[in-house]
């Protein structure tokens, strides 16, 4: 427990620090509502564009942080050895990723709570109808988005190519998954393609206790689809993780 | 506990797909001994260290560190071994105080950090990001890291490699000094002068086997033959021998006799280095 909350501070102090990559990570989600929520006005699917649009900006920032953040991140270290050398300490490798994980829910959580301010302050959105249920989400979100980060830095074999692979996934899932806007006037392939993403049924539950006050469990199938895509990121980092530099 | 050696390598085994890596090498490290594994690129130097420290599974053979097997030695283990890698690198973002404290973190009694620092000379880079450091600083940094859990045990894999002169002498004294505290250490090196400098007993590898082993001084006793040189009538003699004392007796007895000069006269031991060059091209050429 207390390598724990050492790693967990040694992660936060390594995020913050890292300047170019918490500007991605951290800001660009809430950046990007700013813009949006500038552009939208009026009604989106029955809720206030603002409201649905921040809704939609959390599911995002969750991907980009819990996902390609955790993805790039984890890439790096592998390829400089950091993690090999950190496996001759006697911190367990369990503890690593428990508190990488860990360190992955402070910045959601942060992320999350900088977004709501400004929707609140700015753009007049309302805030969480259901907290403990919003709670639970962000949790489900994160769980869901390491899993799938484990298992794509599992896959991608060297630094130079992960921002460009992690990138080419997220941010087609969240405009296909109307993160950044309505997408009922999408092409009907684009919308069925939308419909297995895990990012729509993250956001589906999202506007559910967020928008509605819904409860949390009365949605089992977005749970169930959000678990399985997680699960399934586990899975292949079960099979394919590696500690050391991939170059040969 | 003291009678337990430090590490202890009986036939050791390790093959990558058809390439066999390691190929039977067995050796035994005192505790308090510094041991060098001196040998070409790809004679299976890091194999067997890597396996040392936990990092890989064996084919074969049985190995003790600190009296664990290291595949099964978990953290209890790697509380009492410092490791420098050949090649990795650290949080670029820290200060090399920072990166200190990061690693103390996970072990149950740390050095203290600002002490080891000072060891290892970065004192005055202790504020410095790892990112501005030199080659050399960075190696210091490698094994202040090492340090820092106060490791009965430390491997050392190719500390000096990519080193100027300078820098590596003061690698050297570091080394020196380690040993003074009564480390064990394992060091893997290309470069002969170091294993020489720096080990009490060297094995040479050789293709994933060890061809000699010994004291430097034992390495050097093996050589074959003594030479002696001279010029005579423009031409260079080199006559290799046994009793070097007889064969000079006579020379020098027949050319004084008939007021000859020996020209260029040495008697030349061989080095290490030739040793070493002899026993890593033995039968090169064959497939």
């Amino acid at each position: 427990m207390r390598r724990f909350r050492h790693e967990v501070r040694n992660q936060q102090r390594l995020f913050w620090r890292n300047r170019e990559s918490a500007v991605f990570v951290f800001i660009f989600p809430p950046m990007l509502f700013l813009l949006l929520g500038a552009v939208y006005s009026g009604k989106i699917d029955g809720f206030r564009a603002a409201d649905v649009l921040l809704v939609g900006l959390i599911g995002y920032g969750c991907a980009n942080t819990a996902f390609a953040g955790l993805a790039i991140t984890l890439v790096i270290r592998r390829e400089s050895g950091v993690l090999k050398r950190i496996r001759a300490t006697p911190l367990p490798m369990v503890t690593y990723l428990a508190a990488v994980l860990c360190s992955t829910l402070v910045v959601f959580v942060l992320q999350m709570l900088l977004t709501i301010t400004l929707g609140l302050t700015l753009y007049g959105a309302k805030g969480p109808e259901n907290w403990f249920g919003m709670v639970l989400t962000a949790l489900l979100g994160v769980a869901c988005f390491a899993g799938l980060g484990f298992g794509i830095t599992s896959l991608i074999r060297s630094s130079e190519g992960a921002s460009a692979v992690v990138n080419l996934i997220v941010l087609p899932m969240a405009f296909l998954s109307g993160s950044f806007g309505p997408t009922r006037r999408y092409p009907e392939a684009l919308r069925w393609v939308a419909d297995v993403l895990p990012l729509t049924y993250l956001i589906n539950l999202m506007k559910a206790v967020y928008l509605r006050g819904d409860s949390f469990f009365g949605h089992p199938k977005d749970i169930a689809i959000v678990v399985a895509w997680g699960l399934v990121g586990v899975l292949i980092a079960w099979r394919r993780f590696g500690w050391e530099p991939r170059e040969q | 506990m003291s009678t337990v050696p430090a590490l202890a390598v009986r036939e050791l085994r390790k093959s990558y797909g058809e390439v066999e890596a390691v190929a039977g090498i067995s050796f035994t490290v005192e505790q308090g001994e510094v041991f060098g594994l001196l040998g070409p690129n790809g004679a299976g130097k890091t194999t067997t260290v890597e396996i040392l420290e936990g990092y890989r599974a064996r084919d074969g053979g049985e190995v003790t560190v600190l009296g664990i097997d290291p595949e099964h030695g978990g953290s209890a283990l790697r509380e009492r071994i410092g490791v420098v890698l050949q090649a990795s690198d650290l949080p670029a973002a820290l200060t090399v105080r920072e990166v200190h404290q990061m690693f103390a973190g996970y072990y149950d009694h740390p050095r203290d950090i600002d002490e080891v620092i000072a060891l290892v000379g970065l004192g005055e880079k202790s504020g410095s990001r790892v990112k501005t450091l030199s080659g050399g600083q960075k190696r210091r940094l490698d094994l202040g890291v090492a340090l820092v859990g106060d490791p009965e045990l430390l491997f050392l894999d190719e500390p000096t490699t990519g080193f100027d002169p300078a820098a590596r002498r003061t690698a050297w004294e570091l080394v020196r000094s380690l040993r003074a505290l009564g480390k064990t250490i394992l060091l893997t090196t290309h470069y002969l002068d170091e294993a020489q400098q720096l080990a009490d007993r060297v094995a040479v590898i050789r293709d994933g086997r060890i061809v000699k082993q010994g004291s430097p001084a034992e390495l050097i006793g093996v050589a074959p033959k003594v030479e002696i040189r001279y010029r005579e009538g423009g031409r260079d003699v080199v006559v290799a021998t046994d009793e070097p004392t007889r064969l000079l007796a006579e020379l020098t007895a027949g050319a004084v006799a008939e007021g000859r000069e020996l020209d260029s006269l040495e008697v030349v031991r061989p080095s290490l280095e030739d040793v070493y060059l002899d026993l890593i091209d033995d039968d090169e050429g064959t497939p």
